[in-house]
């Protein structure tokens, strides 16, 4: 559904896309995350054509954004619904009508567009606030106004830039919990740019890591995950700190299985292993777990990574 | 001195068509600079570099036009335009006359001033606009000005303000008006009452301007 190929973009020298292919299969929430810099903001540009890439295309649908200009490009917007960081509701519109404002530019009659809104308001939980005032809203109706305005049009695509960034830890499950449920009921594809590793941790299927505009790891958040050392991994999975270990540290990743299967293989080693820092979660349905041992020495260290890897359970010396 | 407050002939009879005067100079000029100046404001700030139509040429020209119209001192500018005004008015005398000097002063006030009130909005809901596929000029109706209703009627404020107080200085063409009334009795001739009365009204009058314009400011202002 999204198709990006070999983009790139310069300013004044500055390189803040530098070959960048990805690929978004429909139906697919995906989430790109970076560091600030590493060319998320610009990518996103891109992607709307707000900013015109310096080569490489830009493919939504069956639309080139890339090469429309004009009344194209004009048209191609419509099928991609924008979320933003701060909403970006009209303070001079109530909320009935900010969610209305894409189908007035559209030119949809006031009747048919005036019940259009009621419905997605009421899709995102507000039917009873459409007469109020974006200032007279929480941040997080505002944002559900948002993203009822972002349907309206029907769009195929939803991007998202940064939509939970404003929002304290509950709103922001509450929002994430709409925005997969409008992706499992309208069958839309989701773009999430995002810095918040808990947002793809809880909504993701599949994730990117951006650095210095390239990319760095792709592929969906399982896989991502397993890859125990790479960045993205240590990202979306960290560990808590511990105290200064005394000895060696065996570090961990278990994938859809049982922790208990883990510490069973801990025990049966006989290896004199202590259990200093752990992260479990369920991501994308998978249970996974990342826990860090220290042991006394580097043979009892050998012994505890081999008896994890009879198990399938991937282990190494950190 | 024998005839003096309502006694006095210049303020018994005078002094009502002076006010009249006044009102009238100030309400036209400030709908006619509203009119000129809003879409020239909107201009200069669709023009500014990264807004909707960046064009430095156009800006920088337009920008300097507005600023060499405003430098103009406004006892300077009703005199040096008095062949325009006869040939738009037919006459260079009367308060219809002065609202052609005044509203030639108030359009790039008013002008400058739109241009800051539109850069108040925010460029996320300009952007949030492109995104739904909206024009240019759907961004203006729909975005801009509306968003910038408190600020814009504010500035409208302001302009009327300053236009009552041009009004007394166009009185040097016989436009009338209560400056005028103030200046040929009260200064002229020394009738204390006639100056304290037009300087009661201005006040005012200046005061139920500023008064409406803040109502219809808080009218309009959801934010």
């Amino acid at each position: 559904m999204i198709e990006l190929r070999d983009l790139r973009k310069e300013f004044a020298g500055v390189t803040a896309l530098d070959g960048i292919t990805l690929s978004v299969p429909a139906g697919e929430i995906h989430g790109i995350v970076g560091r600030s810099g590493a060319g998320k903001s610009t990518l996103i540009r891109c992607l709307t054509g707000l900013e015109r890439p310096t080569s490489g295309t830009v493919r939504i649908g069956e639309v080139e954004i890339t090469s429309a200009r004009g009344a194209a490009l004009r048209t191609a917007r419509r099928t991609i619904g924008m979320v933003f960081q701060h909403a970006n509701l009209l303070d001079s519109r109530t909320a009935l009508r900010n969610v209305e404002h894409p189908l007035e530019i559209a030119g949809v009659p006031r009747s048919k567009r005036r019940a259009r809104a009621a419905e997605l308001l009421e899709l995102v939980g507000l039917a009873d606030r459409g007469g109020s005032y974006p200032a007279q809203l929480s941040g997080g109706q505002q944002q559900r106004v948002g993203i009822a305005r972002a349907l309206a049009a029907e769009p195929q695509i939803l991007l998202c830039d940064e939509p939970t960034s404003a929002l304290d830890s509950r709103t922001t499950r509450q929002i994430l919990d709409l925005i997969r449920s409008l992706r499992d009921r309208l069958g839309i594809t989701v773009l999430i740019i995002t810095h918040e590793m808990s947002v793809v941790r809880e909504v993701c299927d599949s994730v990117t890591l951006l650095a210095d505009g390239q990319i760095e790891n792709t592929g969906s958040i399982i896989d991502a995950l397993s890859q125990a050392d790479s960045p993205l991994s240590r990202a979306l999975l960290p560990l808590p700190p511990s105290g200064r270990p005394s000895g060696t540290v065996v570090e961990t990743l278990t994938t859809g299985i049982s922790l208990d299967t883990a510490l069973e293989a801990v025990r049966s080693s006989g290896a004199d292993a202590h259990l200093d820092a752990g992260t479990v979660e369920t991501i994308a349905g998978t249970v996974v777990g990342r826990l860090q041992f220290t042991v006394a020495d580097a043979a009892g260290a050998q012994t505890l990574i081999t008896s994890l890897a009879a198990r399938d359970i991937h282990a190494e010396v950190a | 001195m024998d005839r003096t407050w309502l006694d006095n002939p210049a303020i018994s009879s005078e002094l009502l068509p002076a006010l009249g005067e006044t009102l009238a100079m100030t309400g036209w000029a400030t709908a006619i600079s509203i009119a000129l100046g809003l879409p020239l404001g909107v201009w200069l700030f669709t023009t500014t570099p990264h807004s909707l139509a960046p064009n430095r040429g156009i800006h920088q020209v337009v920008s300097t036009i507005v600023d060499i119209g405003r430098s103009i001192p406004f006892i300077v500018l009703i005199v040096a335009i008095i062949p325009f005004t006869r040939l738009l008015v037919g006459t260079a005398l009367g308060w219809k006359a002065a609202v052609v000097a005044l509203t030639l002063s108030a359009i790039p006030f008013y002008a400058r001033l739109v241009e800051n009130a539109l850069h108040e909005v925010s460029a996320g809901k300009v952007e949030a606009a492109q995104m739904m596929g909206a024009t240019r000029s759907q961004i203006i109706r729909q975005v801009l000005i509306p968003e910038a209703l408190p600020g814009l009627i504010g500035a409208a404020t302001v302009t009327a303000v300053a236009l009552v107080n041009y009004t007394a200085m166009a009185g040097a063409v016989g436009a009338g008006g209560l400056g005028d009334l103030a200046i040929t009795y009260g200064y002229h001739r020394y009738q204390g009452d006639v100056m304290i009365v037009c300087i009661v009204l201005l006040v005012l009058v200046v005061g139920l301007i500023q008064l409406i314009g803040d109502r219809l400011a808080r009218l309009v202002d959801h934010r």
